[in-house]
């Protein structure tokens, strides 16, 4: 089953078309990476899938149901009700994190499965499941700034996942984090894929990306430019694509 | 003037100056936040009407705001006013004013907020009002903490302006002994009582701001 589907989705900043039409779907158990030139669009598309940009154009889906479609040139949006039970389909982790500060680790990964209806105790216990396997547990009653940037990514999948979403955006996770500390995270990520986690990746990471990704997207200028198995993207002759990966595994 | 009936006079006038902090603080703090809330709202009327007050309180002498206030309802209404209303119409002229003051604080500390904090809770299933209560309301506060006490600072000094309609404070109180007797000494006591009153004040936002230090920003 496709458990999301982007049909021509467009968006403008300022005038100025930054996302040119991109159709993509993702079957369950899918891991999708999305690579590009800096620029190129990736992060807004990504935000607009997660609905925190709205799309100038295009329709979107999760598990079949309609999040926006277009009609008569405008996009529109379901209702607020139908919106937040999409919303718990998909979960985002962010580039730099977004923990909540002012709370510990724990209530970090707890507070958001109280809002969702969970009553305290299973929120403790999901919470707790979830830092023991991201190898956290240690760390609960501790507040993110005591923690590096690696832990807080860690955190911050944590949180996410005790969601329970059928989803997961990833954008750029390993960005902020010093070189030596990606490690531990991109093997957090590879778990999650042995797992068939649903995912849709953008990274820079691409030996990271070959070795995860069922599918990849490569993206440029607001459209997508190739995409492919990680061997047909890795072995095509696209000059564009190859440069780009040449210079990435250059540096 | 025996010295007991001068310190007497004078500790009748320190209650009352510590009053007017106490309830200036208690109406302002809170008051603040819908006036900030408003100043920022999308909704015009709203944030001009706010924007308006709020320049206007912080615009004009806090004296004059206190002698308007205490002779409007005569000025104003015809309505004759009980000596008690002075120190009503201190804590309302105080009060509004302060507020004005902390809704700015607070729109700083609110607009600090990263983009990111809205966005994670969003993503995570809150409710605008649940993103606001739970998340930017705490992280606002640490942050305007500093703001926050230098302006309570200001307040413990600013308490003498209600001397303008004879508010039986601490300084008007003062003022009147230093007349009568003829001396400086009642004046420099009652420099002496707002100096420590300020240190013991900054203190305890000194405690507050420790209480916070258990998270960074
Ligand atoms: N909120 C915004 N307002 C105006 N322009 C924006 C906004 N967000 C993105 N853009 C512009 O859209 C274009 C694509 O940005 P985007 O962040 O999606 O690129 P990206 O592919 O994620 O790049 P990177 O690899 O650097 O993260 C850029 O030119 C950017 O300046
Ligand atoms: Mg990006």
């Amino acid at each position: 089953m496709e458990l999301v589907k982007i049909e021509n989705c467009r968006k403008n900043f300022d005038g100025e078309e930054i996302l040119k039409g991109i159709s993509l779907s993702v079957k369950e158990g899918e891991v999708v990476s999305v690579i590009g030139p800096s620029g190129s669009g990736k992060s807004t598309l990504l935000r607009c899938a997660c609905m925190l940009e709205t799309m100038d154009g295009g329709s979107l889906y999760y598990a079949g149901k309609q999040a926006a479609h277009e009609e008569n040139g405008r996009v529109s949006y379901a209702s607020g009700a139908e919106l937040k039970e999409i919303r718990k389909t998909f979960g985002l982790v962010f580039q730099n994190f977004n923990l909540f500060p002012h709370y510990s680790v724990l209530k970090n990964v707890t507070e958001p499965q109280i809002i969702a209806g969970r009553s305290k105790e299973e929120a403790d216990k999901k919470a707790k499941e979830c830092l023991e396997k991201l190898g956290l547990i240690d760390k609960i009653s501790g507040y993110p700034c005591q923690l590096s940037g690696g832990q807080q990514q860690r955190v911050s999948i944590a949180r996410a996942l005790a969601l329970e979403p059928k989803v997961l955006f990833f954008d750029e996770p390993t960005s902020a984090l010093d070189p030596e500390l990606t490690g531990e995270v991109l093997k957090v990520i590879r778990d999650l894929a042995a797992l068939h986690m649903t995912m849709i990746i953008v990274t820079h990471e691409m030996n990271f990306a070959k070795e995860v990704s069922d599918r990849m997207i490569f993206m440029e200028k607001g459209v997508i430019r190739a995409e492919g198995s990680p061997e047909e993207l890795f072995g095509s002759d696209d000059e564009r694509l190859r440069s780009f990966m040449g210079k990435l595994n250059g540096n | 003037m025996p010295l007991n009936v001068v310190l007497e006079k004078l500790m009748g006038g320190m209650g009352v100056t510590v009053s007017i902090f106490l309830l200036t603080l208690l109406f302002s703090i809170p008051l603040g936040l819908p006036l900030s809330l408003a100043r920022m709202s999308k909704n015009k009327v709203l944030s001009v009407i706010s924007g308006i007050y709020i320049s206007v309180m912080r615009g004009t002498p806090l004296m004059l705001q206190i002698i308007v206030i205490y002779f409007l309802p005569f000025y104003g209404f015809g309505i004759n006013v009980t000596s008690g209303y002075r120190f009503v119409a201190v804590i309302i002229a105080f009060s509004l004013n302060y507020a004005a003051y902390f809704a700015e604080i607070y729109r700083s500390g609110i607009q600090s907020i990263p983009k990111g904090q809205y966005e994670a809770a969003q993503i995570l299933g809150y409710s605008r009002v649940q993103t606001f209560i739970r998340i930017v309301m705490p992280q606002m506060f640490k942050r305007v903490l500093p703001a926050m006490t230098n302006e309570i600072i200001t307040l413990v000094k600013d308490t003498s302006l209600s001397f303008a309609i004879a508010t039986a404070e601490m300084f008007t109180m003062a003022k009147q002994i230093a007349a009568k007797e003829a001396s400086l000494a009642p004046l420099m006591a009652a420099g002496v009582f707002y100096y420590v009153f300020n240190l013991l004040v900054a203190h305890v936002c000194k405690r507050v701001e420790k209480h916070y230090d258990y998270y960074r920003i």
